[in-house]
């Protein structure tokens, strides 16, 4: 892929903006192009949420994210809402603790992960998504590097560096599930 | 050179405004554009000299700013279509009393209170003036978060030099978007005189005097055309517009801010299929780039115009092109966006039928 497009959506609060700000700063501190564009709107907790995130090797045409190529899908309205959206040979990570059903695509690669069960089990009950984020770095062959934890520490201020543990805790989770 | 950083577009107009001395915001909270206004609140109590005043309305900041703008500092205000609106009255009387001022409008779907989603449809609004009277804005649309910080930077200084409020035209998802930007820690901006602004006589020269009442017809004419000069002199030196695969071009489409970046797409997929196809962004919607239109007119086959609107800078490109060759409007609106896809269906047919 020299073009990387993601859709992250869930419920409000899941952290969806806040995942695709990493992958967006993950490209930044790979030398890449990048453009991150959220769903704005009257929204709220446990309403849904979503943006688009394009890494790319070319400097980014339009950044509206209608056909990703990854699709990481929190909730099931998502996945009922986007499924169809993927490309034909891109790949779909689910939140399988929230999502009972299967994905109904063969063309695309599968993950089912269920971030919200292992968050909760494992004492970082608020990181499902990193969880996730960690999973799709694995998957991409991205987990290893400097540029995972410059990224991170570009997320997630000063303020909140004990944070850093905790999210880097949270995908390794997700990259050895 | 300071380090990348992902910003807003939002959040680069405010910290460019910034660093281009811009010490005086006012303004009043209006999705989608709201982080301006936060990213003002936040830093400009931090900055010597820095005003950030959320204004009791649209019309009263706007007024704030004509305030600021006569005693010859910069300024600035933002909002969004329906709070521009508000502010056309206010706009009139900055145009009226030559005075240099900023004004952004990230654009949201209309008419009336619309809707939140990104839209192109005030086009006529900014590039006609806007308010009433015989005047123009310097309307600059940027078209990545990296220009909405630059030519937040050029509009202050374009302003500034002949005395002319400026606009950034922007929509919602140039507002919401993060992008790469890089901020020079020092911005080279012009540093105008300005021996006309209300500072205080100390008694040592005449009182100035900054009004846009002339009860005499024949001064207030002289107003007029003493203004029209340097809109003339603008439109001579300052159009910008950016061409991209237009060399062998017989197709031509036009689009700016973010269906500027949906066409990219587009020509790039219709240049695969064979198609010569090109584009001409205009990066200043007033002055209008008509002569980078006027000289690819021969050239081209036809023009599309890609618009988040039903058809407004259409008409400029039809004026620009004296009409000799027919342009075509590719367009969604309501705040909701073209995609690469229509786009291309739309370049597909115009090259079908130009055959």
């Amino acid at each position: 892929m020299s073009e990387k497009r993601f859709l992250f959506s869930g419920f409000g609060g899941q952290g969806i903006l806040f995942a695709g700000k990493f992958v967006a700063y993950k490209g930044l501190m790979d030398d890449k192009q990048v453009s991150w564009l959220p769903s704005y709107g009257p929204e709220m907790r446990g309403g849904t949420a979503s943006c688009g995130v394009i890494v790319s090797d070319e400097s980014v045409g339009s950044p509206i994210v209608s056909n990703p190529n990854i699709l990481v899908a929190m909730n099931l309205p998502s996945l009922d809402k986007y499924e169809d959206s993927v490309e034909s040979g891109g790949m779909i990570f689910a939140d399988s603790s929230l999502i009972e059903r299967k994905v109904k695509r063969d063309d695309v690669k599968v993950f089912y992960i269920p971030a919200t069960r292992l968050a909760r089990d494992n004492g970082v009950p608020t990181l499902a998504n990193m969880i996730i984020v960690g999973k799709i770095m694995k998957e991409l062959g991205e987990f290893e590097g400097d540029s995972l934890n410059a990224a991170l520490k570009k997320v997630i201020s000063a303020k909140h560096a004990d944070m850093l543990e905790v999210n880097l805790k949270a995908m390794r989770l997700g990259a050895e599930y | 050179m300071a380090d990348k950083v992902l910003m807003k577009g939002n959040e680069a107009i405010a910290e460019a405004a910034i660093r281009a001395g811009c010490r005086h915001y006012f303004g009043y909270p209006i999705t989608p554009q709201t982080e301006v206004a936060a990213y003002m609140a936040k830093r400009m109590p931090k900055i010597e000299g820095g005003v950030f005043l959320q204004a009791e309305s649209e019309i009263s900041a706007i007024n704030m700013v004509y305030g600021v703008a006569g005693a010859g500092f910069r300024v600035m205000t933002s909002s969004s279509s329906p709070g521009i609106s508000l502010k056309q009255e206010g706009i009139s009387y900055l145009a009226g009393s030559d005075l240099p001022a900023l004004i952004v409008n990230v654009q949201r779907g209309g008419p009336g209170l619309g809707g939140i989603q990104p839209s192109q449809s005030d086009y006529f609004q900014a590039t006609r003036g806007g308010g009433h009277g015989d005047y123009h804005l310097i309307v600059l649309a940027p078209a990545s978060v990296q220009e909405m910080a630059d030519l937040t930077i050029k509009a202050f200084d374009l302003s500034d030099k002949y005395r002319v409020p400026a606009m950034l035209l922007a929509d919602g998802t140039m507002g919401q978007m993060m992008e790469p930007v890089e901020l020079p820690d020092s911005v080279d901006t012009l540093k105008v005189e300005k021996p006309w602004a209300v500072t205080g006589t100390q008694k040592k020269r005449e009182h100035n005097i900054v009004n846009s009442l002339y009860l005499a017809p024949e001064k207030l004419e002289q107003t007029n055309l003493e203004r029209f000069e340097r809109y003339k002199a603008i439109e001579e030196n300052e159009a910008l517009y950016e061409e991209f695969m237009m060399e062998d071009a017989e197709y031509c489409v036009v689009a700016y801010g973010i269906t500027a970046r949906v066409s990219k797409n587009a020509v790039i997929a219709a240049r695969e299929q064979g198609i010569r196809v090109g584009m001409i962004r205009p990066i200043t919607l007033w002055p209008f780039p008509k002569k980078a239109i006027a000289d690819v007119t021969d050239k081209v086959k036809a023009f599309i115009s890609v618009e988040l609107s039903m058809g407004q800078m259409i008409e400029d490109v039809k004026l620009a092109s004296s009409c000799k060759k027919p342009v075509y409007l590719c367009s969604r609106v309501g705040g909701v966006i073209t995609t690469p896809e229509q786009v291309l269906e739309t370049i597909k047919k115009t090259a079908g039928g130009n055959e």
